[in-house]
């Protein structure tokens, strides 16, 4: 890697660290697993004047059972996600999802909260965090807020995460106990991006889903809810694969797939109705 | 102290330990004193008039020792050559390693920064200013050959590099009226060669001459072209190959950055290196396939194959390189493959657009033709309605048959097609594979089963030099090797051969310790530097054990002789009565008296009692030419499942059958199938160079030029017939490339009649989920399911 010159500062604390990115300019970038800035920095696609790398933060590691919620250190590796007993047990989505990314060189380096502040709609994380009504915490020269999954992402590459601030950790409700997951995604090699993914929560009753929660990977400028098919869900309470076929055609409602080399918007759109159902169904267990 | 024969042997390659840690030269682990580096700024428009570079604002910066433009460096830079002027009539461009008035692809070099790091070269490159008249690119052959079409070249008037025709036979006879016709149009898509290393080059001025050590397929090759266009002599010049991780042709070329590091060593008398990056190697290596193929098939109705007419129009890019132009003829003796015709003609249009040249890539014109002979026997099939493999039995050439002339005059020396399809057929289960095929499509299954067949052959062992003449290509085909006996009795061999992941080092130390009765570990090969193995062609075209090896076999029999002389002085016998066996000399018929071969060895070094007349030394030279190629063949059957509702290809087991000749190494021969049928389906599933509109390369990385690692494979089964040449004394073929030629059209045949149901005849490579389903909507036929029935549910 040939990148244009930068400065380069480590620090040993989060408030260390939000310090350095306040004094910093604009074209500050903050380093976690570096999986996505080291590629732009390659490319030279990205001119950081300065890095602030956080892996040095013991702040942002590891993962807490907080009462209500489970908290995940933004540093937490996709690794840490597969083989942490936390996750697995109150977020098993999570797992799965991180399970899916890339190969196992990304997956020991790159990190759950680089993923989200990158907001890169084809990355598998976001539609994760998503679908599972997380809540990223975010740390800033004014102190600590709260941002709700659904409320983060704005555009492609974009979230609202502020200039000086650092995402510290994710926090997933604890409520989903006896839903089954599953993500679905489909891509060309076991190394590529998703062409379209799509995360599935879903809860049985009385032999039939009651309640299914769906985000989509790559099916616009930012992670979505394929909230026509949850709503349809809710409704018709499908109770055979085929109702659940039915209530996933209205999966590309609302969505707006980018056309690119690894598919056009309407393949994106016919695939993403196929892999909703096929995510209900084998989340469904029916 | 006879031992079993090496040859035959799974022996693990010696030269692994150091390639795989990487603790070895790689061109860029080469660090010299003073070193210096150089990058190159390349033009982002693909077609463009220069109309002023202006270097001066890099000048005076920090760690800056110079920077140039192409046309600083017009008067010695010369052009970069081209080899195979395949016709009289052909149009050959001039190629200035660095543009000097126009560019005519996207990442072709107009301008270079020497600095004392690598960073500071690179940064310096922002600072060059360029001012470009955008000229329109041109970027499809088609319309790049219609009249009034924009001109890469205007001062060449035309397009059109070159037109090669070929006929044999009454072509109209076999295409009449009584003739059963299948005609096609395939496209083979722009493939990127991606070696696991990058390109790099080193260059150290070391008295009046030169070293340069280049991550390259043919040091010896380069090491004269160089001469030729710099003007430095060529004994001033030496051209290492040190390690070299993987070329598969891509490094079977004489570069523009190879061209003006040295002339930049040349001019600052300092050391200058060069390595690309990801993406500066994937836009500006060469690359390789790019045809379009009009293709027709003439058959009686029962299945006599009567006649084949192939019309190709194959993409140069914007310039000619080393054997741009050769490649698709390397194919159009291939396209009769292991058929019987009554006439054969064949017509190559070379094209040039504004593109990156493109050059030998594994296979070289040979997967190409055995793509589009293989895909159209299975659609004459089905016009037929006859098994594709009964079809295929009919016209194949018969074991009995051999050898045999084709009708594109090539004499095929052995082959047993039959053999080898037995073997796949049984291993493979076809039978119960069309059993399920039949119960998936009765039953309407969201995935469609498809099996697909290539019996294929190639031609190796490049080449007769006579032939290589016939075909206006500028060089023979010969190889040499050495070897020399050290007092010990150890063994030194030399080979023009150069190793690039081939696993030389091994295979000839195998061959030579049977050819002089030496243990294995006894031997060193000695490859790639101009100065330790002075005479070599080098490696590519699946030649180096069919040629080189043959050469040492030669020079082992030549060291034998000499050794003989002595052992019978030393064993106070006539020669004619000396036997040689196993490393040991005996007089014929008796166990003793006995001399090994090291003794003789050691004996010719202190000289202290040599016959009469005879020298001091066992070493031994030898250069072989071959008469003929050789022609692997093999039976490969594939069966991929294709998930009718998302267009997903998966393969479920892929049988590869190959006759290779006699197996040196089996364990290196099943690395080079594994590898070569790795990057045929890679071909026929995932990998395409795509340019926009505007002649911009938009698969400049691996994230969007996708390369299938071993996730994405089905376990190979793998197996042998041997068959071995009478062309060469060790009845050996050539593999290197087999898998690559064999595996695109079984893939694709799979795909396509797994999806056959729905009137599709053909998926446009790669076969990627969209092209699939795709193909099945424009086809008109719906999935007889409803979405989301998906695959194991």
């Amino acid at each position: 890697m040939i990148p244009a010159k930068f400065s380069y500062v480590r620090p040993e604390s989060l408030d260390e660290a939000v310090q350095a990115l306040d004094g910093a300019g604009e074209d500050t970038k903050v380093l976690a697993g570096g999986q996505s800035l080291l590629p732009l920095l390659r490319l030279r696609l990205a001119y950081p004047e300065a890095i602030v790398d956080l892996t040095r933060l013991g702040e942002l590691r590891g993962v807490r059972d907080e009462g209500g919620h489970l908290w995940i250190g933004s540093g937490t590796t996709h690794h840490e996600l597969i083989r942490d007993p936390l996750v697995r047990q109150h977020a098993g989505l999570l797992a799965q999802t991180a399970a899916t990314v890339a190969d196992p060189a990304v997956r020991h380096r790159g990190t759950l909260g680089g993923s989200l502040a990158h907001a890169d709609p084809a990355a598998d994380l976001p539609a994760t965090v998503l679908t599972l009504d997380g809540e990223l915490v975010v740390r800033g020269p004014g102190g600590e807020r709260t941002i709700p999954a659904s409320s983060f992402f704005v555009d492609y590459l974009t979230s609202v995460l502020r200039p000086a601030e650092i995402l510290t950790g994710i926090r997933i409700p604890k409520t989903w106990g006896g839903w089954n997951f599953h993500y679905e995604k489909f891509c060309r090699t076991a190394q590529s991006w998703a062409i379209v993914g799509v995360a599935a929560a879903v809860r049985r009753s009385d032999g039939a889903v009651a309640e299914a929660r769906l985000g989509l990977t790559n099916m616009g400028s930012t992670p979505l809810r394929a909230q026509a098919v949850e709503a349809a869900v809710q409704s018709s309470a499908p109770g055979s694969h085929d109702a659940l076929r039915a209530a996933a055609a209205s999966a590309d409602d609302g969505t707006s797939p980018p056309s690119d080399l690894h598919g056009q918007a309407d393949y994106r759109r016919h695939l993403v109705r196929v892999l909703t159902a096929r995510a209900l169904i084998t989340a469904s267990r029916l | 102290m006879t031992t079993a024969p090496e040859v035959g042997r799974d022996r693990r390659r010696k030269e692994d330990a150091r390639l795989i840690t990487g603790r070895t030269n790689w061109t860029d682990n080469i660090q010299l004193p003073g070193m210096l580096y150089v990058a190159f700024l390349r033009s982002p428009m693909a077609h463009a008039r220069i109309r002023n570079v202006d270097v001066s604002g890099v000048l005076g910066q920090d760690g800056v020792v110079a920077a140039y433009t192409g046309a600083d460096l017009a008067a010695e830079q010369g052009s970069l050559p081209c080899a195979w002027p395949v016709t009289e009539d052909i149009v050959i461009p001039d190629h200035p390693p660095m543009a000097v008035d126009e560019v005519r692809y996207v990442g072709e070099a107009v301008a270079c920064v020497v600095a004392t790091d690598r960073y500071v070269a690179a940064d310096m490159l922002e600072l060059i200013e360029i001012d470009y008249e955008p000229l329109p690119p041109v970027l499809d052959m088609e319309a790049a050959l219609a009249e009034g079409a924009s001109l890469v070249h205007s001062d060449k008037g035309t397009n059109a590099s070159f037109t090669w025709p070929f006929s044999a036979g009454d072509v109209d006879a076999a295409f009449g009226d009584d003739a059963v016709v299948v005609s096609r149009r395939y496209v083979q898509q722009r493939l990127i060669p991606a070696a696991m290393e990058p390109r790099s080059v080193v260059v150290a001025p070391e008295g009046d001459g030169y070293t340069m050590w280049s991550a390259t397929q043919i040091p010896h090759v380069l090491r004269l072209m160089l001469a030729m266009v710099t003007g430095i002599a060529e004994h001033q010049l030496r051209v290492v190959a040190p390690d070299v991780g993987g070329g598969f042709g891509s490094k079977l070329q004489v570069t523009a950055e190879e061209v003006i590091t040295l002339l930049l060593a040349k001019r600052l008398r300092k050391p200058v290196k060069w390595t690309e990056g990801r993406t500066e190697g994937i836009q500006t290596t060469h690359h390789g396939r790019d045809q379009i193929q009009k293709v027709a098939l003439a058959a009686d109705r029962d299945g006599r194959f009567r006649g084949l007419k192939i019309e190709l129009l194959a993409d140069m890019g914007a310039y000619l390189m080393l054997v741009t132009p050769g490649v698709p003829l390397l194919g159009a003796f291939m396209f009769p493959a292991i058929y019987k015709f009554d006439a054969y003609s064949f017509t190559c249009t070379g094209v040039f657009t504004t593109k990156m040249p493109t050059d030998a890539y594994r296979g070289a014109g040979r997967p190409e033709a055995t793509y589009a002979i293989e895909r159209l026997v299975d659609e004459m099939a089905v016009e037929l309605r006859m098994d594709p493999m009964e079809l295929r039995r009919r016209n194949w050439i018969k074991h009995e048959e051999f050898p045999y002339t084709t009708i594109a005059t090539l004499t095929y020396d052995t082959g047993n097609y039959e053999a080898a399809t037995e073997k796949a057929l049984q291993l493979f289960g076809y039978d119960k594979l069309r059993a399920e095929q039949a119960d998936r499509r009765e039953r309407g299954d969201a995935v469609q089963l498809g099996i697909g067949i290539s019996t294929f052959t190639e031609m190796c062992g490049l080449a007769p030099s006579r032939i290589l003449g016939q075909l206006a290509y500028g060089a023979g085909g010969w190889e040499s090797a050495s070897v020399r006996m050290l007092p010990t009795g150890k063994v030194e061999v030399v080979t023009g051969s150069s190793a690039h992941g081939q696993g030389h080092e091994t295979a000839w130390s195998q061959i030579a310790a049977d050819q002089l009765g030496v243990p294995f570990e006894d031997v060193t090969v000695l490859h790639g530097d101009t100065r330790v193995s002075p005479k070599g062609m080098d490696t590519y075209g699946s030649r180096s054990l069919a040629v080189g090896g043959t050469a040492l076999v030669q020079a082992c029999d030549r060291v034998v002789d000499k050794a003989k002389r002595i052992a019978a002085h030393m064993l106070e016998a006539s020669e004619e009565d000396i036997e040689f066996e196993g490393g040991t000399f005996r007089v014929r018929g008796t166990p003793e008296p006995a001399t090994t071969i090291q003794e003789v060895a050691l004996a010719t070094f202190a000289a202290h009692d040599l016959p009469e007349g005879v020298e001091a030394s066992l070493d031994s030279d030898a250069t072989f030419d071959p008469e003929n190629f050789s022609y692997p063949h093999g039976t490969h059957l594939c069966a991929a499942e294709v998930d009718t509702e998302t267009g997903m290809v998966k393969l479920r087991s892929y049988v590869a059958v190959d006759d290779v000749g006699v197996v040196i190494n089996p364990l290196i021969v099943e690395g080079q199938v594994h590898g070569g049928l790795a990057q045929g389906i890679a071909q026929a599933l995932y990998e395409e160079a795509v340019y926009d509109s505007e002649g911009n390369l938009l698969t400049s990385t691996l994230a969007d030029y996708l390369i299938p690692s071993a996730a994405d494979l089905p376990e190979f089964v793998t197996d042998r017939t041997e068959t071995p040449s009478t062309t060469n004394p060790l009845g050996v073929k050539g593999v290197g490339e087999a898998g690559t030629i064999a595996s695109t059209p079984a893939v694709v045949n799979a795909v396509v009649d797994a999806i056959r149901q729905f009137g599709v005849n053909d998926v446009p490579m790669p076969c990627s989920p969209e092209h699939v389903w795709r193909a099945i909507q424009e086809a008109g036929g719906e999935p007889a399911t409803t979405l989301g029935r998906g695959p194991g549910r």
